[in-house]
């Protein structure tokens, strides 16, 4: 492997990782902004013009409060939950494709850390280790509110990968491959043969499953059972002080990116847009890709906006309703998604 | 039974249609609902730069009061203390010496006249007690401090600022 190779990576993951954590840092404030906007306040405008230093603020805030660790608890699992979600949310992002090659000179640079073909193998596995900084924070601390938080996430996730997973499969099905960058190669433009290139224009009812999935994976709104405040204090993390919490909820925040981030390139076409041959010749392969990896951050943007707009919406859900909605309405319809993929599928290969 | 009232509602329980029941709508009106108060305007009072408009009998902190030539109102005669009934007011009382006319109306003044405002419930009664009409609840909100002991506000922080001229 070439020297220039690994730096390139390491640029790469440096940027994307510090990225991701900007954005989540500034999701806590977006979050806080909308919240206000929703309800016709104003939100944090103190910190900075607008409250734009407040991220900053809080996370000060975060690293100077006391941390405790209570003295019944396990401290090395205890450590070990907030970090394990912090780190299983930020990897991540790894196989997301951010944007097409960029050509400096003669060298080609993929905007890919990794393009392994199975990649969405990789973001379902990694989601579900995300569960684990959970659950084991929630029972590390040793208190019957934490406990029931870390089980209602775990099974509730369980739940909830099924139907998000046979979801995909319907995708799958239409794209043929398990690699993120040739599922966005696939949505070129917006605009071809008679039907749009994206994949929430071929598979609704997919994305939608997806959507609702991932609220639930990320334990937002109205599937913030874990950490239901109202029942449980705050569930799994009411023992939490200081910077594992912050770890915890930044946590949160990164998988909002991260999947915001899968959904945008998996059903929203990705960094495609529309006319972006026309960019491309307009403006060259170094500064092309540029369009497109703002076009990715705006449809992630607009995802994470989607996110904290229906938690100022919608109220919890109860968890036999949770439960049911889960089991019983989106896997059926997820393989009914599946079959009437197949049909459609058969058909268009066969007679049309 | 006849309802006694008849205010009594019969709240009607109809199964729910399709589109109730797949709820996918009502989040959409929701949704439409929260995303139009975004442009409604804010409510918001930036507090310390601008305060609320106060009714016409707010009580708020207390202020002594002085006459027209700038000399204290209070006597010291402790009917406020006497009235509050949160036991929120000690004074001390002195005689006027020669020579401070000017600053003390009556030969007898409150040389140390404290409100513990943690105490203290705003309810006016010192205000109907005094005879001297010297103090009035006419200040603004108390402000939130870190110590007990800087809620004792002693003369310097309630004796009205002394007339300019």
């Amino acid at each position: 492997m070439e020297l220039a190779l690994i730096i390139e990576k390491f640029i790469l993951v440096v940027v994307i990782f510090a990225v991701s954590l900007g954005v989540a840092a500034y999701s806590t404030l977006a979050e806080r902004k909308i919240a206000a906007f929703l309800q016709g306040r104003v939100g944090p405008h103190r910190a900075g013009p607008g409250g734009m230093f407040q991220p900053l603020a809080d996370g000060g805030k975060m690293f100077f409060k006391e941390e405790i660790i209570p003295a019944e608890s396990n401290p090395f699992l205890f450590i070990m939950g907030p970090s394990l979600a912090l780190l299983t949310a930020c990897i991540g992002s790894a196989v997301i494709p951010w944007g097409q090659s960029m050509q400096f000179g003669d060298r080609v640079v993929e905007l890919q850390v990794t393009d392994i073909n199975v990649g969405i193998l990789y973001i379902f596995g990694v989601v579900s280790l995300g569960v684990y900084g959970i659950m084991i924070g929630g029972w590390a601390s040793n208190n019957k509110f934490s406990l029931m938080g870390a089980i209602r996430a775990a099974s509730q996730n369980i739940s909830y990968e099924i139907a998000m997973g046979l979801s995909l499969i319907a995708l799958l099905m239409v794209s043929g491959t398990l690699s993120l960058k040739d599922i966005v190669e696939q949505q070129h433009g917006f605009w071809n043969n008679g039907w749009f290139t994206w994949n929430v224009f071929t598979q609704p009812l997919g994305f939608l499953l997806f959507i609702v999935c991932s609220f639930a994976e990320c334990n937002r709104t109205p599937f913030d059972l874990p950490e239901s405040e109202n029942e449980l204090v705050a569930g799994y993390h009411t023992e939490y002080s200081g910077f594992k919490l912050g770890a915890f909820l930044f946590a949160e925040y990164v998988n909002m990116f991260v999947s915001s981030a899968v959904m945008a390139t998996l059903y929203w076409g990705g960094y495609n847009y529309p006319g972006m041959d026309y960019v491309f010749e307009l403006l060259g392969p170094t500064w092309a890709p540029i369009v497109g990896i703002a076009v990715l951050f705006a449809k992630i943007f607009f995802f994470i906006f989607f996110f904290m707009w229906i938690r100022w919406t919608i109220p919890r859900f109860r968890y036999d309703q949770l439960m049911n909605l889960g089991w019983k309405v989106l896997i059926p319809l997820a393989i009914a998604n599946i079959i009437l993929t197949g049909i459609w599928i058969t058909i268009k290969d066969n007679l049309l | 039974m006849e309802s006694l009232s008849n205010r009594k509602k019969v709240l009607e329980q109809k199964p729910m249609n399709f589109w109730e029941r797949i709820y996918l709508p009502s989040i959409f009106k929701g949704l439409a609902i929260t995303f139009r108060h975004m442009f409604v305007k804010k409510e918001t009072i930036f507090y310390p730069e601008q305060t609320r408009p106060v009714s016409e009998n707010w009580r708020g902190l207390h202020s002594l009061k002085r006459d027209e030539n700038g000399r204290e109102r209070c006597t010291a005669c402790g009917l406020c203390a006497l009235a509050c009934p949160a036991e929120a007011i000690t004074m001390t009382a002195a005689e006027r010496q020669k020579g401070e006319e000017n600053l003390y109306r009556e030969e007898k003044y409150a040389a140390v006249y404290e409100i513990n405002m943690l105490r203290c419930i705003f309810c006016g009664l010192c205000e109907e007690a005094c005879p001297k009409e010297a103090i009035y609840l006419d200040g603004p909100i108390v402000a939130a401090d870190y110590l007990r002991k800087d809620f004792i506000y002693g003369k310097d922080k309630l004796v009205e600022a002394p007339l300019k001229s």
